[in-house]
């Protein structure tokens, strides 16, 4: 080891101050010791402070990095919903009280976008979780060239939302779209997804699940092969066939991997804003010509930075995070009902 | 395997018989072959999956105007180039694809060494409120980016730092992710011992990590840095409302292509499959590292 030669300098802070001693033990061994001579004593004494730092150090940039574009600008935010502020004139901010979040609760879109926000949230995570945890049940079978299955269904996730969104909007197109001429073989007249309520929600979501469930199939699997197999020979002996094992062994054990994925894709469908931003074209901002999958974070987008009201955009931010509160709110209680039912 | 050596004096039946419930108690766990029906779904989901990516392809080697007939074109044109060419050109994809290399690249490197630091801390080293503040980290994953959007803005316009790179770096350098992720793999791929006899032999924090931590933390930091890369690549909220398309990365570039920058969608499609492109690539050579990021990161998680 290159450290080597330091060693024989000075041997003695090193055993004094073993990795896992408090700062305080540590100090303690080092007075005990013999008085060192001058320059080895300041060594050791950079030495202990060096222990003692270091941690810190390690682990300041996240906390400083975070700090300033996270935490602070999350105050802020919360700040400047109490205020008007207008993109066209930044500098002249002026106090608004709650009248920000009274004018969202009075807000016919607010709650459009909340509601959209919820409905296509649910349409695009139940099914993309249930096939998920259908795909890493197959994957989990010995298979010929299982790497390469694992990393097909991986590809969506390489695409980015807006690459995503662009080419499922083209599919999804009214007039020579992929989606309606393939439709049109089993008979379903053309759907205009642009515009219907459902058909656009459904598109939408269906391109959250397209580049999602792969990712979440990955993470089930992984949970999967960690089940023990001897809980699969002790159902088998109990006479419990291939489905009964799946729902009984395989189901319970994947409890906490479905619940983390849940809350994951819970915040994911929270924060949903690139894929109807894309699809909505050249007013995508707006989410259809009726606001009809406008969401949450499309809204807050739409007032800030299309409309030019940041105070509003703000308060719509804070209410994202209150929902996410309560969600986590809830997480927590179910965490606990299934630690204890345990 | 017990239950066949169990069952078969008891009942006396004929060995091959004996074997059925076997290997059903041999397969019940990962060692179970799959039959030809679970090949079939596979195939069909990983249709699914590749069809969307082969059909931009397609797409894009066509023209506008034989997009918008029925039937949709379901095999290659000759206008692949001419519209790569233009999205590059007209669409800026060309400086996209260089931005975004620098951001993604220079996102990976921060996150990659923050992450090892803080994780290596985390995992091993031993101080006052660490678990509090793992607890908080973990914590952070939680806050949208939605929440930092108006301050950051602002500041930027201050600044004068609209449409520079470094207003999309800065934010993302850390990773709360990383964090946890490189912790969770140092716990148990980094002996203690071996730091304490780095330790014993007198060196420095910073000797530590780098003889000692880094070299343990390798394959972790390859596999952090490829799902940081394609995170940061794929990074869109605060890139579209801190660039525009005098200095855009790729996703700015295509978030201007679908707003009708350029009303051509073969262009269009050229502008989606090259912005995915190297990412497709990084799939093709890495994707066994990524999965295995992917389900590492899961179980511990």
């Amino acid at each position: 080891m290159s450290s080597s030669k330091q060693a024989l300098a000075h041997p003695a802070p090193g055993s004094g101050a073993a990795p896992g001693d408090k700062p305080g033990a540590a100090r303690g061994a080092g007075g005990r010791g013999t008085p060192a001579p001058g320059p080895s004593s300041w060594r050791s004494r950079l030495y202990r402070w060096d222990m003692k730092a270091a941690p810190y150090a390690f682990i300041s940039p996240f906390f400083i990095i975070f700090g300033a574009f996270g935490l602070i600008p999350l105050l802020y935010t919360g700040w400047y919903s109490l205020h008007n502020v207008q993109l066209s004139s930044l500098d002249h901010k002026s106090w608004a009280g709650l009248d920000n979040y009274r004018n969202l609760l009075s807000s016919d879109f607010f709650w459009n976008a909340l509601k959209n926000t919820f409905t296509i949230g649910l349409i695009s995570t139940v099914p993309q979780l249930l096939m998920a945890i259908g795909i890493a049940h197959l994957l989990n079978y010995r298979l010929r060239g299982s790497t390469v299955w694992r990393v097909v269904m991986l590809t969506p996730y390489a695409t980015s939302v807006a690459a995503a969104t662009l080419v499922f909007t083209l599919l999804y197109s009214w007039d020579g779209g992929m989606v309606n001429w393939l439709l049109g073989f089993v008979g379903v007249d053309p759907v205009n997804w642009r515009e219907s309520t459902w058909g656009s929600q459904f598109a939408v979501s269906s391109i959250v699940i397209w580049r999602w469930t792969g990712y979440n199939a990955l993470i089930y699997l992984a949970a999967m092969q960690a089940i023990p197999g001897d809980l699969y020979e002790s159902a088998a002996i109990d006479g419990a066939n291939r489905w009964q094992q799946f729902r009984h062994v395989t189901i319970p054990q994947l409890r906490p991997t479905i619940l983390f994925t849940v809350v994951i894709s819970t915040i994911g469908a929270t924060q949903l804003f690139g894929e109807p931003l894309l699809f909505g074209g050249v007013s995508g901002s707006k989410g259809g010509s009726e606001h009809q999958y406008q969401t949450l974070g499309l809204y807050m987008y739409d007032q800030g930075w299309i409309i030019g009201n940041l105070g509003k955009a703000s308060a719509i931010a804070w209410s994202m995070f209150l929902i996410l509160l309560i969600v986590a709110a809830i997480n927590l209680l179910f965490t606990r009902r299934l630690r204890k039912s345990q | 395997m017990t239950t066949s050596e169990l069952t078969a004096p008891q009942d006396a039946v004929p060995v091959r018989e004996v074997r059925a419930p076997r290997r059903r108690v041999m397969g019940a766990g990962k060692q179970m072959h799959a039959g030809p029906l679970t090949y079939v779904v596979l195939i069909v989901f990983a249709l699914v999956s590749l069809a969307p990516l082969v059909w931009t392809a397609i797409a894009a080697s066509r023209n506008n105007q034989r997009l918008a007939e029925t039937p949709p074109p379901l095999w290659f044109g000759a206008n692949l180039f001419k519209n790569l060419q233009t999205a590059w050109d007209q669409a800026g994809m060309g400086t996209a694809m260089f931005n975004s290399t620098i951001v993604a690249g220079s996102i990976t490197i921060g996150t990659v060494l923050f992450s090892t630091l803080a994780g290596f801390a985390f995992a091993k080293l031993k101080f006052r409120f660490s678990s509090t503040l793992l607890l908080l980290t973990i914590g952070t994953m939680m806050i949208p980016p939605q929440l930092a959007v108006v301050p950051l803005y602002l500041w930027m316009a201050d600044l004068h730092w609209s449409n520079h790179l470094q207003t999309v770096i800065l934010p993302t350098l850390v990773s709360a992710f990383g964090t946890f992720f490189m912790r969770q793999y140092l716990v148990q791929a980094l002996p203690t011992e071996l730091i304490e006899a780095a330790r014993v032999d007198g060196a420095s924090s910073l000797r530590v990590v780098w003889h000692v931590v880094f070299p343990a933390a390798r394959p972790a930091m390859a596999v952090l840095g490829l799902l940081t890369f394609v995170m940061a690549w794929n990074d869109f909220l605060w890139p579209i409302i801190a660039l525009n398309q005098q200095n855009p990365t790729v996703q700015v570039a295509l978030n201007s292509l679908g707003t009708g920058y350029i009303p051509d969608q073969s262009v269009i499609m050229a502008g989606a499959l090259l912005g995915t492109l190297p990412l497709l690539i990084a799939f093709l050579l890495f994707g066994k590292q990524i999965v295995g990021g992917i389900m590492q990161g899961a179980v511990k998680g």
